[in-house]
């Protein structure tokens, strides 16, 4: 992208004092983009525009895309072209990451030598739903760009209504929690999904994030319209001289554990911490607090949710159970039967970009679990209904 | 690519991502499913102890999220020089670095804090803010993003060194409450918000809209057809518009970006794990702080504030919203000094749920 030299150089005022201070300035890394790409210096022209009138100068996107998919890129143009012609076009291209995010540095390098050819040089480490963000270039380079980043083993992640490139915790690679192995579960769904994740044929985005353990990581619960969170069925593996380590070493068995159990499911005499597991409902506090003697259980698998979404369009929603576990082995062959029935119903009644999400919302839990064929059980509900306004179904009346 | 060629190359696509198998550090390969247990060698510093006795070490080190690719190749080439080449990303965004030899983790960390890389994130410390693209990127974004997340942490970055709060306080912003990122369960989030009805280009909005689609977009249905000059057109009833900006996004001729009237909101309380207490949403806690670059110190206050307050009365291992609960509503306004107002009552669906529905009363 060897242009000239942009009229944003040396005039950022307001951006400098954005260099001030401990913490790693994101204006001192456009700054040392501008080193190696004309678009740096015009992009901190724009931004030093925005500040000065707190406004955004990008415009509604434009249709942009590589050949054959309909999902990665997001097109951008800013509304000073003329001003600062090299972010005229600064469209952002959204790269399925590796599971768990872990790169060497050659590989690291590998995208860096792209995107110095192809584009700004600036990228997101890495974007909301853990895409690596090349963050910039123009309409042309992006054949180019998707052409190398192929041929060096990457691909695209999806945007409007397509799966988004699933993401998961660090799973089994570093943490003793992980109930499941959830990188090679993120890593199966999205090769097993590259159809649906580069080709928008849904009603509106679908995310899925994989967590291993109930501490979710990565805010599945949250933020995933199919959540899928590690838990354990048996008893909390526990280690009773590591029990008592600790509390030799001045922690305080009762009061930092004990009284923190949400269902006080546990007693510490001073010499033996006991576990009613019947009653445990797998929060992990006492197993953060005391990671050297207390473990999930054996029996792992995973709580599949349905449902979480930001605000737009009803309101904000958290993922609620679907099916309270499925052990580790077979979460990959469910999820698959299980996204093929909740997709085909969403694809027939959900209207344009409405999550799944509200969808069930808008039509009730009790139709959803008819049409993707899930019997209802209790820890689907924090609580049964407290109104009585039932829709009895005709089929059940006496005739 | 070298050799003349009758029909072009074969193009590549629907390969997905490179297997992670091929990035992870001997020692993370060797032990993968079978660690044992972790233990905090300082902040920013663990350790993961396996079932076998090997250990893998990590530095975490924070980042702006927003990276050149000068500073990748120079976490690469520390990568190279303390990791054996190995390296990876958070969730939030920091850089972690996987040492084998104890022995190059104080040198790593010398070597990013000098690069200008703290050191820390882990436990109960302020890990790295998530945010969204702001004017960087973004054509609906109420605010920056970057720049607040730079001058929060600026102020907080010793909460970010240390692990010194009651518990771990996971901060969010979100330039507009369309939440790229999903703000809305953090224990502090920042979120971007319009207050003015979109501003509606009559000349344009035929042209590039097509209005049945623009007018079922409105979540509260405010907006219905208008003949305006004679154009075919639409209006929006202003008392039901709640400035989502889901018009904007099906219709470009809807722009609610206003400098004076766009701002902050900050929403407390919510969390993600299941630690303790369930999972729950961040509530109000400030409804407008404005729009002051280059620094906003308002957001920056505001945010210190209620750092602060929690602080110096939460009890160990207590989240924002737990300690929040227990100690009511009422006495967090009071001890942060926040005005309560009218926009703090919900009055969107679902709006009783958060009425005191009981007559547990807190002075």
């Amino acid at each position: 992208m060897a242009e000239e030299k942009g009229n944003g150089q040396g005039k950022t005022k307001m951006l400098d004092e954005l260099e001030k201070g401990p913490w790693p300035s994101f204006v001192r890394e456009i700054k040392k983009a501008a080193t190696t790409s004309p678009v740096g210096a015009d992009l901190l022209g724009l931004l030093e525009q925005s500040y000065e009138e707190k406004r955004t100068h990008w415009k509604h996107g434009g249709i942009v895309g590589v050949l054959g998919y309909g999902g990665g890129v997001i097109g951008r143009y800013s509304d000073m072209p003329e001003k600062f012609p090299n972010v005229a076009h600064f469209h952002t291209m959204r790269i399925n990451h590796p599971s768990g995010w872990f790169y060497t540095s050659d590989a690291l390098r590998t995208l860096c030598d792209i995107w110095e050819r192809h584009g700004s040089g600036l990228t997101n480490m890495h974007g909301s739903t853990g895409d690596i963000i090349f963050l910039g270039t123009k309409t042309a380079e992006l054949e180019p760009t998707f052409k190398e980043l192929t041929e060096a083993g990457f691909d695209l992640g999806g945007s409007g209504s397509d799966m988004r490139t699933p993401s998961c915790c660090v799973g089994q690679a570093r943490c003793e929690w992980a109930c499941y192995d959830t990188m090679a579960l993120c890593n199966d769904l999205t090769q097993n999904y590259q159809d649906e994740l580069h080709r928008p044929g849904f009603p509106y985005k679908f995310k899925i994030k994989c967590s291993g353990c109930p501490n979710d990581c990565v805010a599945s619960v949250a933020r995933s319209d199919l959540s899928v969170i590690g838990t354990w069925k048996d008893d909390i593996q526990q280690d009773d001289a590591a029990v008592a380590e600790y509390a030799a070493a001045g922690l305080n068995v009762q009061k930092d554990v004990c009284d923190h159990c949400p269902t006080r499911c546990m007693d510490w005499d001073g010499k033996k911490l006991t576990i009613n597991n019947r009653e445990c409902v797998r929060c992990m506090h006492c197993i953060n607090v005391m990671p050297k003697a207390l473990r999930p259980g054996k029996e792992k698998g995973a709580t599949l949710l349905i449902g979480a979404k930001a605000p737009i369009l009803q309101g904000a929603l958290l993922s609620s159970v679907l099916i309270p576990f499925v052990p580790a082995a077979e979460l990959f062959d469910t999820i698959k039967e299980l996204l093929s029935r909740i997709w085909d119903f969403w694809g027939e009644y959900g209207k344009n970009r409405e999550r799944v999400g509200e969808l069930i919302q808008r039509m009730g839990m009790p139709a959803f679990l008819d049409a993707i064929g899930l019997d209802p059980v209790p820890q689907m509900v924090s609580a049964p209904r407290d109104n009585p306004y039932i829709f009895f179904q005709a089929k059940e009346a006496k005739q | 690519m070298g050799t003349p060629a009758a029909t072009p190359p074969k193009r590549i696509t629907d390969i997905g991502p490179p297997h992670f198998e091929k990035f992870l550090h001997p020692v993370i390969k060797k032990n993968y499913g079978q660690w044992k247990f972790h233990e905090t060698l300082a902040p920013g510093v663990l350790c993961h102890v396996s079932e076998t006795g090997e250990r893998i070490y990590t530095v975490r080190a924070a980042s702006p999220r927003l990276l050149s690719i000068q500073t990748i190749r120079l976490f690469a080439d520390l990568a190279d020089k303390y990791a054996r080449g190995f390296l990876r990303f958070t969730s939030r965004n920091n850089v972690e670095f996987l040492l084998d030899d104890p022995a190059k983790i104080e040198p790593l960390k010398q070597e990013l804090r000098a690069a200008g890389f703290p050191v820390g994130g882990t436990n109960n410390a302020i890990s790295n803010i998530v945010h969204t693209q702001g004017w960087i990127h973004c054509h609906s974004s109420a605010t920056d993003a970057s720049g607040i997340v730079k001058c929060v942490m600026d102020a907080l970055c010793d909460q970010f060194t240390e692990e010194k709060l009651p518990a771990k306080l996971r901060i969010a912003l979100a330039c507009c409450l369309n939440m790229c990122g999903a703000v809305h369960c953090s224990d502090i989030a920042i979120l971007g918000i319009h207050r003015r009805p979109p501003k509606i280009q009559h000349d344009s909005l035929k042209r590039v809209c097509e209005i049945p689609t623009l007018i079922s977009s409105c979540p509260t249905g405010a907006i219905r057809t208008a003949t305006v000059d004679g154009k075919q057109s639409v209006e929006v009833i202003e008392e039901q518009c709640m400035f989502c900006g889901n018009c904007y996004t099906v219709c470009p001729a809807m722009p609610l970006s206003d400098p004076e009237n766009d701002g902050l909101s900050i929403w407390v309380g919510g969390k993600v794990s299941n630690a303790r207490s369930a999972p729950k949403f961040s509530k109000l806690a400030i409804p407008f702080l404005p729009n002051n670059p280059p620094r906003w110190p308002e957001v920056v206050d505001a945010v210190v504030n209620i750092v602060n307050v929690y602080a110096q009365n939460a009890k160990k291992f207590e989240r924002m919203g737990e300690w929040i609960e227990r100690v009511g509503w009422p006495k967090f306004f009071e001890l942060t000094g926040i005005e309560f107002t009218r926009y703090h009552i919900d009055d969107f669906k679902n709006a009783g749920l958060t009425f005191a529905r009981s007559a547990h009363i807190r002075f």
